[in-house]
Order: structure tokens, then C-alpha cells, then sequence
């Protein structure tokens, strides 16, 4: 359920709104449920809400995890 | 349609003007319109003539005659309108069967109420795009019904061709090893359209892909005559083409999705609104069969024309008592690609 | 696309089923219920079950937020639509939804009731605001994804007094529905459904974290693993669900943690908080009655409420009696055990829940798995040739 896909945040507009982009795609979407999102951010927006900001220091981890785990006992964590 | 003496009356006012019960009454009025605004666009010999059907030269080969009806909501998009949609969707028709489209026929139901300016474009867009394939429209018929009974206009266009010898394109003639072509990117149209509906808009650049295939399909035929199987993947796009062929044929199909070109933007906006562009339309785009022994020169002849250049072979027909239509997933999974239950919708969950 | 494309990539996923492959111990089998219908979808859609080895099972749970929709929910929907006037906004995902007398949303539209598919519940404050002569209503669905962006724009029209908009409110909780599937006979005495894992809501997860769910890892002694929504997120919950079972423990891990906190998305919450309180008790379709598992909207923003403006009252409905979603919501029983799934209940044809929605457990074994079996049969001409 809940189909939420991460965008970049293009542009602030006010009073509590943004412009993102996915793909090339634009669209217009409230800010009304997160905090201090600036341009270049990434949110993950739900039904034209963003529901918060994405970590891009975590995803970076994430697929550090991935990565390591296909390589084998040895190298788990 | 009576003869109209010009100096009695006032010309049709395109500007402000709507369509009213009279343009379908057969008398004045309507020959007023059909003379100021269809005769005007469509302009050739046979409607010159004044005759209500068109007198067409006998063929020597195989007659192949389609027909359409455009109900396209909303009239006006990126790249097109429900006008140049009619001519391209019906010229596409009769070149999927494999034959030079000759002649069109159109018709026109007219909600009363609708703007002639719009319906001034939309002839006009028809008349180009008709120039432009070099298939004219011969014939064809108004009728207006009342508000609130149609949505603006529904057209219907007619198309004639004629079969070269040597060629029998039919979806039941294809044979496991077969390999399936596509001519090009898929979903542009439908999310083109989807962009503009109600509730749904989003800013892209991505315009629907309408066009008219017979110069490919010529092209294709004089690569390889003994094509198999032509299909354009309109309304429930390139599944619901390929399962029609299954369904036809008997085979299964077996697709890559690597394989399977769109746009950049077309899988985003898809992503945003959780469609598979798998089943959303296509209006300038074909899937073609070929031996597998033809496929690669036939790859070659499509990528050499302009409405091809994209082209790939993105699968293969296989023996499969099921008929199913697979696909190899960019994950080295297989899934099935099955029918479409309804119009796909955009969802949340 | 940006941590979209980076988390489909089909070499790393080769990696991480090797890995899965090479962890899930050869003498025990794996139950993992997935809860949340994106997570069918995704497994589905990327074909993941052909990457898992034969002794990982996956059972797909009730977190389809249309599938548990009871059918007298929808029929209040069509009965306010066909209230003369009255705009009903709604998510496309409900449209096809069949209700009584053989109806659904799609069809009343059909016979001219004034039906409108909205993507956002901020579209549907619009429609209210361009038509202050006519009632709006927003039919609001959805589990803890959803609810915060409906209580926004009850809090906008309060803000605006937009006295013609109101939220016909159906939404639902989580932690309510796993703790029915973890009280229910089979799974807590029985034994009889296996269950030994849960893979944990991605989206709704950002919003109430991490945290809800340490007290059924607690109590039901089941691990619980949160999963992004890309195939590599589902893979890499597996492995470590499997990891979890081997080790004996029952913790909540956070594989989503670029969206996932602990805490969640405390602004999110707050909103709904003050818009929301907990209904008593609400009947989820295929599940039956469940104490606390959905909200309405609080006397504060009462003048919002379609239930109360419009004095809706939903009979209960029952599920056509060969229809066995509720056994299918729990995991007790699988889409294939059901009389009626494919031959009178399909896709073009749903009688139940299970198969309204391209997530629900019956659709998506439909689309793919009623065929995993007779696909090995088939073989390619290439290899047929030789």
C-alpha cells in the first residue's frame, strides 16, 4: 500500500508548498507535514504530500549493506 | 448537399460560433458548414464533385478497409489532438494489415453547444495530417446530437487500402522463434493524455507519440515481404498487444524488459502515479513478427526510418500450450504479463 | 531516477539471493508474511519469488487498505454520490471496488452520479473551493501513509471555513491489524499457520516509526523487519529475517532506514492527533470486528464529517459465503484454496476483497503465481530444436 516515491525538491513555493522533480517529471507538492526542506533535498511524497526527507547518507549505507552482503560470509557485518 | 448560393448569406462565424441542431438538419445551415469548414480543409476531387460517396478507381490487388471511432478525452494534448488522432489511428489500422492506406472516409457527431472554433482546429489538424500521409479524405457525414448527449465530438474515420501480392500479415500466422519487434518508445501517448486530465496534472515535456506508420510499414515490407504479424499497441498498450497475438496464434511470448525502450520521463510519471507502462497507450508506435531468420535486416530497415529509429527486438514467440505472455524481469526473475482488467487506473497504494 | 533506479539493480539482487540461498538453513522452511500490499506488488511485479530458494515462503498479509474496505463502507461512498449535487472526490483506487446490488464507484459515475478520481485529498479541498454551491465530499482511505494528508486539509478547511467540504473518514491502523493476525486462533494457539517473520510497512513506518512494533516483537516472540519498497529493500528484509530466525531472536530492524526512524514523523503525527481519535471499534473486511484499529474524525472538526453531517449509518455487509478473503487477509489459507478464486472471482470479475486491488494476496497470485508451476512446462522452440 501507500505507493510514495522520492523526489527531488526543485523549489520552494510558498506558503507551504514545493516544486519536485522525478525523472524529469514536475510536480507540485505540500510541505505541510515536514520541516526545513530546502531546494536540492529529497523528500518522499504521498499523495501530493511530502511525508519526509530522504537520508541521502543512509541510502548510501543501505546500498553499502547490499553490496556486502552479495560478496559472502566473509564480508558480512 | 443542395446548392448554396454564397451571396445569400453570412459566412459561418468560426469565432464565437457553436454547433446547433440546425448544422445537422441537412438543410442550409448544414450545407453552409460542411462547405465552409470540411470542403475548405479537406479540399480534393471527389469532394469537389458534391456527390455524398466518393467514385474509387478499381483495384488490382487485395482491398483492406478499417475503421475507428475517436472518443479521446481531452481533445486537445502535447503533440496532437483527437483530429490528427483520427487520421493516424485509422491510416495505422489499414497498414497493420500490410497495405498502402488509399482513401479515408470521416464522420462527424457534433454535440450541439460545441464551439466551432475548436471544431475549426480539429478539422483543419485532420486535413493536415491527411495531407501529410498522402490519404485523402474522399467522403463522409455530420450529424449533431443534443447537449448533453455526446462529449463535444466522437469522429470516425474509414480507410481503404490495397495489399501488394506476396504479402499475408496476420496475427495467427506467427510461429514459436518468431522474434517480436518494437518500433519505439512505449506510454508516451497515454501519459501524455493522463498529464492533462483533471486532477492528474503534472508538468512534463513528454507529448503523445501520434503519428502515421504506413511509410514505416512500406519500408519494413520492402525489407522483408514474408512479415509475420503487425500490431500498433494502442488503448491497453504493448500487453494487451502481444497477449491478442497469443490469443491469436497460440504461442506464448517471451519479452525482455532490458530490452523494452521508454523514455525517461514516461517511467517517472508512471512511477508517480503507479501505472505499469506495459499497458498504457501508444499512438505512433508498432510491434511487428518477423522469422527469426528476417529479424535483424528487418531491425535495420525499421532503425533507417525516422518513425524507427528506436526500434529493438525485445522479444520472442515460443511453444507454450497456455498462450502466456512472460517477461524477463531487469532482475532475472520471469513474470507474467497478463491481460489488463479494465482501463488502468492511477492508485495509491 | 534517484534512489529509485540504484535499488532495482538486478546484479546486486543476484548477490543478495545468493546470499539468502546460503544463510536460509536447508532443514527449516521460513514464513515471512509481507503486510503491506506494496511490498506483494513489488514482489510480484520484480518476480522475486523465482530468486528465493524453495524453503523461503512468503504470505501475504492484510495491508491493502481497499481490500479490508468493507462493502458497507462503500455503498455509503455510492449513496452519497448519488445524493443530487454532492461531489464525491475520491482516490482511483476504489473505483473498480464492487459493492452491493452490483455496484462500485465506476458505475454509479456511469448512471450519473458526480464521481471524481482525485490524486491528492488537496485536489478535492480545490473542487470545494471552485463549486461553494455544491456539497464536496473526500472519501478518505488508507492506513498511517494516508491519514496525515487528510488531516491536513480538514485543518485547511477549517482554516478557510469551507463549509461545503467534509471527510467521509476510513482510515485505518496497523498495529491493529497485525495484532489480529497474531491473536488470531491459528497463528497463537493453534500453530497451524506458521508465521515467523514479519516484513514491516515501508511508508507507513516514516510517519509512525519504528517503534509500534517493538511490542509485537516482544510479545508475539516474531521478528520484524521495516522494508523500503524497491525489490533490493524487500530482498535485503529477507535476509535478514532469516538471519533473526537463525539466531533465535525477535527484534524490529530497520532496513528502510534512509526514510525510517524510531520515532517517526512526529509533525505528521501531531497533525493527526489533533483531527483524529480512535473509533472503538470498526469492521474490517475479511477480518470482522477489530477494537481500536481505525480512527474518526474528534467533535472539534465535527462540521467536516460526512458520517455526521449526512447521518451515515453503514449496515454490515457479508462477503459472498464461497469467498474466503478473511481466512486469505490472515495468511490461514492461500488464494488457490478458494472455490471460487479464478474461475467465478477474477480480476475483471472480483467478488472479494483479495481481488479488487492489484495488491491484494488473490489479484497478485493470479497475475503471477496461479502459473508458476505450469511455466516450467513451457519451453522455449531454441532449446525444444535441439
Amino acid at each position: 500500500m501507500c505507493l510514495a516515491i522520492p523526489a527531488r525538491v526543485v523549489a520552494l513555493v510558498a506558503p507551504e508548498s514545493a516544486l519536485v522533480d522525478i525523472g524529469g517529471v514536475q510536480k507540485e507538492v505540500s510541505l505541510a507535514l515536514v520541516d526545513d526542506v530546502a531546494a536540492g533535498d529529497y523528500v518522499i511524497v504521498h499523495v501530493g504530500y511530502a511525508l519526509t526527507k530522504l537520508d541521502p547518507g543512509e541510502a548510501e549505507r543501505t546500498l553499502r549493506v547490499f553490496a556486502e552482503a552479495g560478496l559472502g560470509p566473509q564480508a558480512s557485518p | 448537399m443542395s446548392g448554396v448560393r454564397s451571396d445569400y448569406i453570412r459566412p459561418v462565424d468560426f469565432k464565437h460560433g457553436r454547433v446547433d441542431m440546425s448544422h445537422g438538419g441537412g438543410g442550409r445551415a448544414m450545407a453552409q458548414l460542411i462547405d465552409e469548414l470540411f470542403l475548405r480543409a479537406f479540399d480534393n476531387d471527389w469532394l469537389r464533385q458534391g456527390n455524398d460517396g466518393a467514385l474509387l478507381p478499381a483495384s488490382a490487388g487485395r482491398m483492406v478497409v478499417a475503421t475507428d471511432s475517436h472518443v479521446v478525452s481531452p481533445l486537445f494534448f502535447a503533440g496532437g489532438d483527437i483530429g490528427c488522432l483520427a487520421v493516424h489511428g485509422t491510416i495505422n489500422d489499414v497498414a497493420m494489415m500490410g497495405a498502402a492506406p488509399l482513401w479515408l472516409a470521416a464522420t462527424f457527431i457534433l454535440e450541439e453547444g460545441f464551439p466551432l472554433a475548436d471544431l475549426k482546429r480539429i478539422v483543419e489538424s485532420m486535413a493536415a495530417a491527411a495531407r501529410e500521409a498522402g490519404v485523402p479524405v474522399v467522403t463522409g457525414d455530420t450529424k449533431v446530437v443534443e447537449r448533453g448527449k455526446g462529449d463535444g465530438v466522437f469522429i470516425t474515420t474509414t480507410g481503404f487500402g490495397a495489399v501488394r501480392d506476396g504479402v499475408h500479415v496476420s496475427g495467427d500466422r506467427i510461429r514459436p522463434g518468431d522474434k517480436a519487434l518494437l518500433s519505439g518508445t512505449i506510454g508516451d501517448h497515454g501519459v501524455a493524455i493522463m498529464s492533462l486530465r483533471e486532477n492528474l496534472t503534472f508538468a512534463t515535456t513528454i507529448e503523445s507519440d501520434t503519428a502515421a506508420l504506413h511509410g514505416l510499414v512500406a519500408t519494413m515490407l520492402d525489407a522483408v515481404p514474408g512479415l509475420r504479424a503487425l500490431r500498433d499497441p494502442t488503448r491497453g498498450g504493448l500487453a494487451t498487444t502481444l497477449n491478442e497475438f497469443a490469443r491469436q496464434s497460440k504461442c506464448g511470448i517471451v519479452i525482455d524488459e532490458r530490452r523494452i525502450p521508454v523514455r525517461r520521463e514516461v517511467a517517472a510519471a508512471c512511477e508517480f502515479l503507479g501505472l505499469d507502462p506495459l499497458y498504457v497507450a501508444n499512438e505512433g508506435k508498432l510491434v511487428a513478427i518477423a522469422a527469426p531468420e528476417d529479424a535483424d535486416r528487418l531491425l535495420a530497415a525499421m532503425r533507417a526510418h525516422p518513425l524507427g529509429h528506436g526500434a529493438a527486438i525485445v522479444g520472442e514467440a515460443i511453444a507454450d500450450p497456455h498462450h502466456f505472455v512472460q517477461m524477463d524481469t531487469s532482475f532475472g526473475g520471469r513474470r507474467i504479463v497478463d491481460w489488463l482488467a479494465g482501463e488502468q487506473l492511477p492508485r495509491i497504494c | 531516477m534517484k534512489y529509485i533506479d540504484e535499488f532495482r539493480d538486478g546484479e546486486v539482487a543476484r548477490g543478495l539471493a545468493a546470499a539468502i540461498r546460503r544463510e536460509a538453513r536447508p532443514e527449516r522452511s521460513y514464513h515471512l508474511m509481507e503486510f503491506c500490499g506494496g511490498h506483494t506488488h513489488a514482489i510480484s511485479r520484480y518476480g522475486l519469488m523465482d530468486l528465493l530458494p524453495g524453503n523461503v515462503r512468503m504470505v501475504h498479509g492484510p495491508g491493502c487498505p481497499v481490500c479490508v474496505l468493507p462493502i458497507g463502507r462503500i455503498d455509503s461512498a455510492i449513496e452519497l454520490a448519488a445524493r443530487p449535487g454532492l461531489i464525491l472526490c475520491t482516490y482511483a483506487d476504489t473505483m473498480r471496488v464492487p459493492a452491493s446490488k452490483g455496484l462500485s464507484l465506476l458505475k454509479a459515475k456511469a448512471r450519473g452520479a458526480d464521481v471524481r478520481m482525485v490524486y491528492s485529498s488537496a485536489d478535492a479541498l480545490r473542487i470545494a473551493r471552485e463549486h461553494p454551491a455544491r456539497d464536496v465530499v473526500f472519501f478518505a482511505i488508507g492506513f498511517e501513509t494516508t491519514t496525515p494528508p487528510t488531516a491536513v486539509a480538514i485543518r485547511r478547511a477549517a482554516a478557510e471555513q469551507l463549509g461545503n467540504f467534509s471527510v467521509f473518514c476510513n482510515h485505518v491502523l496497523t498495529p491493529a491489524a497485525i495484532a489480529n493476525i497474531l491473536e488470531s486462533p491459528e497463528v497463537r494457539d493453534l500453530g497451524t499457520v506458521p508465521l515467523d517473520g514479519f516484513i514491516g510497512p515501508a511508508h507507513v513506518s516514516t510517519v509512525i516509526g519504528s517503534q509500534p512494533y517493538e511490542y509485537f516483537a516482544e510479545e508475539y516472540q516474531r521478528p520484524v523487519v521495516i522494508a523500503g519498497f524497491e525489490p533490493l529493500d524487500v530482498m535485503q528484509a529477507i535476509l535478514m529475517l532469516v538471519r533473526q530466525c537463525n539466531d533465535g531472536r525477535a527484534e524490529v530492524e530497520n532496513e528502510f532506514t534512509r526514510a525510517v526512524t524510531r520515532d517517526g514523523n512526529q509533525k505528521a503525527k501531531a497533525l493527526v492527533a489533533d483531527v483524529f481519535e480512535l473509533r472503538r471499534t470498526f469492521e474490517w473486511r475479511g477480518l470482522g470486528e477489530v477494537p481500536y484499529s481505525a480512527l474518526q474524525i474528534k467533535e472539534r472538526y465535527r462540521a467536516f464529517d460526512a458520517e455526521a453531517r449526512y447521518g451515515i449509518t453503514c449496515r454490515s455487509v457479508r462477503d459472498n459465503k464461497a469467498c474466503e478473503c478473511g481466512a486469505i487477509l490472515r495468511g490461514v489459507k492461500k488464494p488457490a484454496d478458494c472455490k471460487v478464486f479464478g474461475t467465478v472471482c477474477t480480476p475483471e470479475n472480483p467478488i472479494g476483497s483479495c481481488m479488487v486491488s492489484s495488491e491484494g494476496a488473490c489479484a497478485a497470485h493470479y497475475t503471477y503465481g496461479r502459473y508458476k508451476d505450469v511455466i516450467k512446462a513451457a519451453v522455449p522452440a531454441a532449446e525444444r530444436a535441439q
